[in-house]
C-alpha cells in the first residue's frame, strides 16, 4: 500500500452523514449500471423485445386483417390487445428471472450487508422493467402505424403507449414476487404458471365463452386490456362476440384501482420477503 | 455494551430448523485489531458474521454494530463487507463495481484510490465476468475498503490467490489495522490467521472452545515436534518419559514430546551419530487440530 494512498483512506473525516445529494447519487449509480448491464448484454432482452411485434405483425396485423377483411375495429382491438400481450412479458419474466438469479448467486445477500440504500436495487430493476415495456410499445406502434391500417390517431397512439407502460407496473411486481419465492431455475416455470392464464383469461386473442368470463376478473392483463379498449373507444372481444358493443358506463377508476392495488400488494410481499430472507 | 466494542455478540443462540448454530456465543471486536474466527466447517463462523451483518436475527442474546442495530443502514456504512460466494455481475467493469459500492458510503475512497491500495488498478476496464477467480477476489477487497469502513469484514479474502498476491493483501491487511481499522477475518488458512491475527476466537459446534492471542493458543497446545538423523529406533524412543509418537520418515525420526528439552538430551547421549536437529514450536495448526478435537469428542 502507498503511503499517499494510505494517507487518503485514514486522513479524512469517516463520520461524514449520507447527504442527500449522495443518496441521490447512490439511487442514480444503481440504475445508470443496471440499464448499462442490460445493453452490455443485449441476448438477454432481445426476445422479450422482438416477441411481441413478430407475433403482433403475424396474427394481429396480417392473420387478423385476412380474416376480417380489413374491419378497422378488429384491427384496433388487434392492436390494444398485443400490446398488452407485449408488456406482460419483460414485467414477468425478466424481472423474476432477474431477481432469482441474483438471489441465488448472493448478491442480494451483499447487498443487503452493505449499506446500499434499501430500495435502490428494486428501483433501479424497476426502471429497467419500464423502459423495456416502453421499447416493446414502441415497436408495436411503429408496427401499427406503418402496416396496421386501423385509423388510430396519434394522440391515442401516445395514450396507449402511456398507460400499457405503466400498466406494466402490476406484472412486474408480480415477476419480483416470484423472483423472491423461486430459484432461478424454477422462476421461469413459476412466470408461466401465472403468465400462460392471466393472457388467456385477459380475452386477448379470443372471445371466452360464457361459462369461463366470470373469471376475467382473476386477470390484471383483463383490467389493463379494458383500459386501452376505452382509450381507442372500441369493445372487448367478448362483448363484439356477445354484439354488446363497448361498455359506456363507469369510469376506468376500477381498472386504475385494482391494477394499482395489485402492484402495491405484490410490491410489499415482495419487499417483506427480500428483507427477512434476501 | 462495551463501549470498546466495534461490533459485540452477546449471549447469542441461533437454530436453523433442528441444527443448533450458536450456543450462547460471545464475541467482541475491539478497535484496530484483527480478530480471526477459526473454525471447523458447520462451527458457526458464518452464522456469528450474519448475525452481526444484520443478514439473520439471534433467536435469544443481542447482535450490535457501533452500539446499534445492525439493521440500520447508517450504522452499516461504518462497515465494508467481503463475501464469499458472490456473483457480481460479469458485465460490469471493474472500476463500475467499485464506483457502485462507493456511491454507497457518505464520503468514500475514489475508485481510482480504492484500486490504488489493492493494486487492482489494472483491472479497472476489464468486465469483471473475465476475471481469474484471484483477481475477482482481488476487486471484492477494493469493494470491500472503497467506503473507507471503521470495520472490515472478510470472509476467506485469500481464496485463489497467488503467493504474491496473498502476500500484498497481507500487507495491505496489516497497514489497515494500523491506521486504525478494525478487521474480523474468517479463513481456512490457520497461517493466515498465525501471520495477521492480534487475537483468535475457535469456534465449534456454536460455540467459542478457546480465545485469545495465537501465542495464548499455541501455549494450550503443550508440546514440540523433534526432527533429527539417528540410529535409534522408533521403539527404543517411544518408550522415554514425555515422548507421544514417534515416526521415521526417510531417514529421519519425527518425535513428538511434551518434554522436549529432556527427549533431546537423552537423544545426544544415547546416539553418538544424531545430528540434523530441529525442534518446533506447535503452530497454531496444531492447537486448532487438538482443540477441535477435544470439543468433537
Amino acid at each position: 500500500m502507498s503511503a499517499t494512498t494510505l494517507a487518503t483512506f485514514q486522513g479524512r473525516s469517516s463520520t461524514a452523514e449520507m447527504t442527500n445529494s449522495r443518496l441521490r447519487r447512490a439511487y442514480l449509480t444503481e440504475t445508470k449500471y443496471e440499464c448499462l448491464r442490460a445493453l452490455r448484454a443485449p441476448a438477454f432482452a432481445l426476445p422479450f423485445l422482438l416477441l411481441p411485434i413478430t407475433l403482433y405483425v403475424l396474427f394481429g396485423i396480417l392473420l387478423a386483417g385476412n380474416m376480417s377483411h380489413g374491419d378497422k375495429t378488429i384491427a384496433k382491438i388487434m392492436f390494444v390487445n398485443w400490446s398488452v400481450f407485449g408488456i406482460m412479458g419483460p414485467g414477468m419474466f425478466g424481472f423474476g428471472m432477474f431477481v432469482a438469479t441474483e438471489r441465488g448467486q448472493g448478491l442480494l445477500t451483499l447487498k443487503r450487508a452493505l449499506p446500499a440504500p434499501p430500495a435502490a436495487y428494486l428501483l433501479s430493476k424497476l426502471i429497467m422493467a419500464l423502459l423495456f415495456s416502453a421499447i416493446v410499445m414502441a415497436s408495436v406502434i411503429a408496427a401499427a402505424a406503418l402496416i396496421g391500417h386501423n385509423g388510430i390517431s396519434p394522440a391515442q397512439y401516445a395514450g396507449i403507449m402511456f398507460v400499457d407502460t405503466l400498466g406494466s407496473l402490476p406484472f412486474c411486481a408480480i415477476g419480483l414476487f416470484i423472483g423472491t419465492l423461486a430459484s432461478a431455475k424454477s422462476a421461469p416455470g413459476f412466470a408461466n404458471l401465472a403468465y400462460l392464464p392471466f393472457m388467456h383469461l385477459g380475452g386477448l386473442f379470443y372471445p371466452l365463452p360464457r361459462s369461463v368470463q366470470p373469471l376475467e376478473f382473476l386477470s390484471p392483463a383483463y383490467y389493463l386490456d379494458k383500459l386501452g379498449l376505452r382509450l381507442i373507444a372500441v369493445p372487448s372481444l367478448d362483448q363484439l362476440a356477445n354484439g354488446t358493443g363497448p361498455s359506456s358506463q363507469g369510469g376506468p377508476l376500477l381498472e386504475i384501482a385494482v391494477l394499482a392495488a395489485v402492484t402495491v400488494l405484490f410490491t410489499a410481499l415482495a419487499v417483506r420477503r427480500l428483507a427477512r430472507v434476501g | 455494551m462495551n463501549p470498546d466494542s466495534l461490533a459485540e455478540l452477546s449471549g447469542v443462540s441461533k437454530r436453523f430448523a433442528t441444527v443448533v448454530a450458536l450456543d450462547n456465543f460471545e464475541l467482541q471486536v475491539r478497535p484496530a485489531e484483527l480478530l480471526a474466527v477459526l473454525g471447523p466447517n458447520g462451527a458457526g463462523k458464518s452464522t456469528a458474521i450474519s448475525l452481526l451483518l444484520g443478514l439473520h436475527q439471534p433467536d435469544s442474546g443481542s447482535a450490535r454494530l457501533f452500539g446499534d442495530s445492525p439493521l440500520n443502514v447508517a450504522t452499516r456504512r461504518k462497515i465494508g463487507v467481503m463475501m464469499q460466494d458472490v456473483a457480481l455481475a460479469p458485465e460490469l467493469r471493474v472500476r463500475e463495481h467499485i464506483e457502485l459500492v462507493g456511491s454507497y458510503y457518505p464520503d468514500p475512497l475514489s475508485a481510482d484510490d480504492a484500486m490504488t491500495l489493492t493494486a487492482t488498478s489494472s483491472l479497472a476496464a476489464r468486465p469483471y465476468g473475465k476475471l481469474s477467480g484471484g483477481q475477482k477476489r482481488q476487486v471484492q477487497f477494493a469493494m470491500a475498503i472503497v467506503g473507507r469502513p471503521k470495520l472490515l469484514f472478510l470472509d476467506e479474502p485469500t481464496v485463489g490467490l497467488d503467493i504474491h498476491s496473498r502476500e500484498r493483501m497481507w500487507a495491505a491487511l496489516r497497514e489497515l489495522v494500523h491506521q486504525g481499522v478494525s478487521i474480523i477475518l474468517t479463513t481456512h488458512y490457520l497461517e493466515e490467521a498465525e501471520a495477521l491475527s492480534d487475537r483468535v476466537v475457535v469456534l465449534a459446534k456454536g460455540r467459542a472452545i478457546a480465545s485469545g492471542t495465537v501465542d495464548e493458543l499455541r501455549s494450550l497446545v503443550d508440546r514440540k515436534r523433534i526432527s533429527c538423523v539417528t540410529s535409534l529406533s522408533p521403539d527404543l524412543v517411544s518408550t522415554w518419559a514425555g515422548v507421544q509418537a514417534v515416526t521415521r520418515d526417510r531417514g529421519r525420526l519425527q518425535i513428538t514430546a511434551s518434554n522436549a528439552d529432556m527427549v533431546v538430551r537423552k537423544l545426544v547421549l544415547a546416539d553418538a551419530d544424531f545430528r540434523e536437529l530441529e525442534v518446533h514450536r506447535a503452530g497454531l495448526a496444531e492447537a486448532f487440530t487438538e482443540l477441535t478435537q477435544e470439543a468433537a469428542s
